[in-house]
């Protein structure tokens, strides 16, 4: 079987007395969408923050594309290809849908600190900007807006777009569904849907239906351990997920 | 682009009242004009920090002061045949008294901001505004050159083509730098650079969250701002013809920030605006009542109540962003 494109191995973070994350291991290969749930509380954030770089494990190892991201930060994160979403949209609002997406093309640009050419004129990093919007669903008349004055599902799209503008070996998108409704909710499934040959999605959800739909695999994490990984009918029928979730005896 | 027409119309002002007061033969308006390019600089420098980077610095009179000190050891040394630290030669060239101001300027920033830079919001304020005490009480206690009496400078120096002693020259000299400073950060901003400076005020989330790292982009526009700070304290030096402690002075420092703050946070020609009406209030009301800067607090609170977009904000109207 191909490596890996994410691997986590033995990770562990404690708060204390807290074991946020106790021992995790998770795998991510191409062409799939590795879906990560767990009831509030599971340490779900923690081990975001863990592959992301805002917080360092106290052992185990994160790789991407058999990288060891160990004492990377966020940056260099980024540009060693991890490509993330945040469950409330961080965006510069005042700045237009194009210019939040440029500044990740800017980041993976020969130049990244040019001084002399303007941003606004510079086709080389508007044209893969404007085509990662217009792949997430948002016309040209969006564009230019500033974002501050896009819906909250525009927004969302916005982020994936900056994301996919990096071109990413992994999409680590934590909640992308939150806040968007139905119909909202069914068009970004599509997209990520569509996504999936491009780019291997980690996706951390709440919204069961389309985790259920989206995800190749789940992985249940139930107080900072892995309780449970399998094809969502496997996680759907297992015990120990149901006594975590709906709290029955089975 | 009606920023544009309001910043190329002020800078136009500025060279009529400079033109002006000379054609007049008012040698005091003349130098008056070269007070505000002077301190219209300064704020540019803060200005780069405070309006594009969102870094609050309240120490911003270290740099101008390094910079007034740049021009008057210069010139001291051009006059006794000494030498700093006894290897650099005084000169009597002013390009290379700018070039000195803005590498003092420079160097100290550098260490000031990766230091500062570890902090934010009033943390930040606070320990910019620490490091500015510290080089002011140094100027104050260190004998070498003049300690709190400060140093004069008997003579200007010289740029080829240019009569520097010659108050229109000056005036234009400093017009010019500023100009030229005005157009450069106009460059820079709107570049890579300016866009990944743009991002690390508004969201640094955002811009680590695409591959770049916030800091050394803030660390950068820090030191160019303290080097641009620098500049016009070499300048301001010449023109007052005397350097001392008292440019390095906290007051100094809130005095550059009252500058871009009138005249607009963030917007390119705000300090210009901000300068002009800091030096007309402190010309005309001052030549009023000693107590001048008490109404240049009530102007002050009105501009931050009112039109937080200072001058500026108030004649072009708010931000347009790319």
């Amino acid at each position: 079987m191909a490596e890996p494109v994410l691997a986590v191995s033995g990770l562990r973070k404690s708060f204390g007395a807290l074991a946020a994350t106790d021992g995790v291991d998770l795998a991510l290969r191409d062409g799939e969408i590795l879906a990560l749930i767990g009831p509030n509380g599971a340490g779900k954030s923690t081990l975001i923050a863990q592959i992301a770089g805002t917080l360092a494990p106290d052992a185990g190892r994160v790789t991407l594309a058999g990288r060891d991201l160990a004492g990377m930060s966020v940056a260099a994160r980024a540009r060693a290809g991890l490509g993330r979403t945040f469950q409330v949209s961080s965006l510069a609002m005042p700045l237009s849908a194009r210019a939040n997406v440029r500044i990740a093309v800017q980041a993976r640009a020969p130049r990244r600190f040019g001084v002399l050419r303007p941003v606004a004129r510079d086709a080389a990093l508007n044209a893969p900007a404007e085509a990662a919007l217009a792949r997430v669903g948002l016309g040209p008349a969006r564009w230019a807006l500033p974002v501050a004055s896009l819906s909250h599902g525009e927004r969302r799209r916005v982020e994936l777009a900056a994301a996919l503008a990096a071109r990413p070996r992994l999409l680590l998108l934590d909640e992308p569904m939150a806040g968007l409704g139905a119909d909202g909710t069914a068009a970004m499934a599509d997209l990520l849907e569509a996504l999936r040959a491009e780019v291997p999605i980690l996706l951390v959800e709440h919204d069961m239906s389309a985790v259920f739909r989206l995800a190749d695999r789940i992985a249940v994490l139930v107080a900072g351990r892995i309780i449970a990984t399998g094809a969502p009918d496997a996680i759907r029928a297992d015990a120990a997920v149901q006594q975590a979730y709906l709290g029955v005896d089975a | 682009m009606r920023e544009g027409v309001v910043s190329a119309a002020l800078l136009g002002a500025l060279l009529a009242f400079g033109l002006g007061a000379w054609a007049l033969g008012e040698v005091f308006f003349v130098n008056l004009a070269a007070r505000v390019a002077c301190v219209a600089l300064a704020g540019a420098g803060l200005n780069l920090a405070l309006g594009f980077g969102g870094m609050v610095s309240f120490g911003h009179a270290a740099f101008f002061g390094l910079g007034g000190y740049a021009a008057g050891i210069a010139a001291t040394h051009a006059f006794d045949g000494g030498a700093f630290a006894g290897v650099l030669p005084g000169t009597t060239s002013m390009p290379v008294v700018w070039l000195a101001a803005m590498l003092a300027a420079g160097l100290a920033a550098l260490p000031i901001g990766l230091i500062s830079l570890r902090t934010q919001g009033v943390y930040f304020i606070m320990i910019t505004l620490a490091f500015a005490q510290m080089i002011f009480y140094f100027a104050i206690s260190f004998p070498a050159y003049g300690g709190e009496d400060g140093l004069p400078i008997y003579l200007r120096s010289e740029l080829p083509l240019v009569d520097a002693s010659d108050p229109l020259d000056f005036f234009l000299v400093s017009f010019a730098l500023l100009v030229a400073v005005l157009l450069g950060c106009r460059t820079v901003l709107a570049a890579r650079f300016g866009a990944a400076l743009a991002l690390a005020r508004l969201n640094p989330v955002r811009l680590a969250t695409a591959g770049i790292a916030p800091l050394p982009v803030l660390l950068a526009a820090f030191v160019a701002s303290a080097m641009i700070a620098g500049l016009a304290g070499a300048l301001f030096a010449e023109l007052n013809g005397f350097v001392s402690p008292a440019m390095l002075s906290w007051h100094r420092s809130g005095e550059i920030m009252v500058i871009v703050i009138l005249g607009g946070v963030g917007r390119l020609a705000g300090p210009v605006a901000g300068a002009m009406l800091f030096v007309a209030l402190e010309t005309v009301i001052g030549g009023w009542t000693q107590y001048w800067q008490g109404w240049l607090g009530l102007i002050l609170l009105g501009v931050v109540l009112f039109a937080r977009g200072g001058l500026i904000g108030a004649l072009a109207g708010p931000v347009r962003h790319g």
